[in-house]
């Protein structure tokens, strides 16, 4: 059960973040073309890669409850940010991710900026798309470490982001457009659920309790949190249309 | 001196995030969760009451 989670979460968060890296790096490459963007795709995950082989082993002779401890808390932390902003989304409180909108925003951007061409590259190109996958990648370079470290297989939980990468990247080679079809916000919310459900139940074995019923408890806890974002969307969306109703009425 | 504020803020940014009172009750419910269990009870229930109610906290914050 644990690891259907792992490996859900974890691709999950991956294709929600490369979703966002891609819409970048097609603006840059569009914009200022695909030498000098995807060297910086290339320079971006070298970077990201030797994080992950360096800070992956040093995760593993850390004692397991003082990791469970700290990244525990750290993704509870990461789970209500995630889960904050999906609530607002889904309520009409802040506006719906719309990767189309960011496309032609960063389009227009790159392609308004001044030339900066040395030996045949773009680096306006380069640092645009470097940026966009470091930023996007260190988010699930975190998540697959402390995910997998925390439930003591990195691999299982590096197979959900790579599976999550050769889809997105596949997909977007492919149509060479923004996934905007992709239900962004749906797992955005579905990533939040799970950081937290995650993050309460390791930050608290961290701290030294015993879960009744053992990992049987993380079901209850998903359960709780789910009914408690579901049951704070509705209010919201009820709170949004009195708030609309009343400026009408004034 | 700028690039030192400007990695700062990139960690403060990436880890604490828009509202520090999410940060701030979780660092909060972990050391009382601690407390309480190094006081011998085991306070299972501590962690997922302080989540909902930081989590509420924070989106009510965001909605005012």
């Amino acid at each position: 059960m644990s690891a259907v989670f792992l490996v859900l979460s974890s691709f999950l968060a991956s294709a929600v973040e490369m979703v966002e890296a891609l819409t970048i790096v097609l603006a840059a490459g569009l914009a200022r073309g695909w030498r000098s963007s995807l060297t910086g795709v290339g320079a971006a995950t070298v970077v990201l890669a030797v994080i992950v082989v360096v800070l992956g082993p040093a995760l593993t002779v850390i004692p397991l409850s003082s990791l469970r401890l700290v990244v525990g808390g750290l993704l509870l932390v990461f789970g209500m940010q995630w889960l904050r902003k999906a609530i607002l989304r889904a309520s009409g409180f802040k506006a719906l991710h719309d990767e189309d909108a960011i496309f032609a925003r960063e389009l227009e951007e790159a392609r308004d900026a001044g030339q900066i061409v040395s030996e045949g590259m773009d680096w306006y190109g380069f640092a645009l798309a470097f940026k966009g996958v470091m930023l996007e990648g260190l988010e699930v370079a975190f998540i697959v470490l402390t995910f997998g470290s925390s439930q003591g297989s990195i691999p299982l939980a590096a197979a959900g982001a790579a599976a999550a990468l050769v889809i997105v990247a596949g997909i977007g080679l492919a149509v060479r457009v923004p996934l905007a079809k992709v239900p962004e916000n749906t797992m955005k919310f579905a990533v939040g659920v799970m950081l937290t459900t995650f993050g309460i139940f390791w930050s608290a074995e961290g701290a030294g309790v015993a879960w009744p019923g053992s990992d049987a408890a993380l079901l209850v806890i998903l359960a709780g949190v789910i009914g408690v974002a579901v049951v704070m969307v509705n209010g919201l969306r009820r709170k949004r249309t009195s708030l609309a109703t009343a400026g009408v009425e004034a | 001196m700028k690039h030192i504020k400007a990695f700062g803020s990139f960690w403060w940014d990436f880890v604490v995030g828009d509202d520090w009172l999410a940060a701030a009750g979780v660092i909060v419910a972990i050391v009382a969760t601690a407390l309480l269990t190094h006081a011998d009870i085991n306070a299972w229930w501590l962690m997922p009451v302080a989540g909902v109610g930081v989590l509420y906290l924070t989106v009510r914050r965001a909605t005012r």
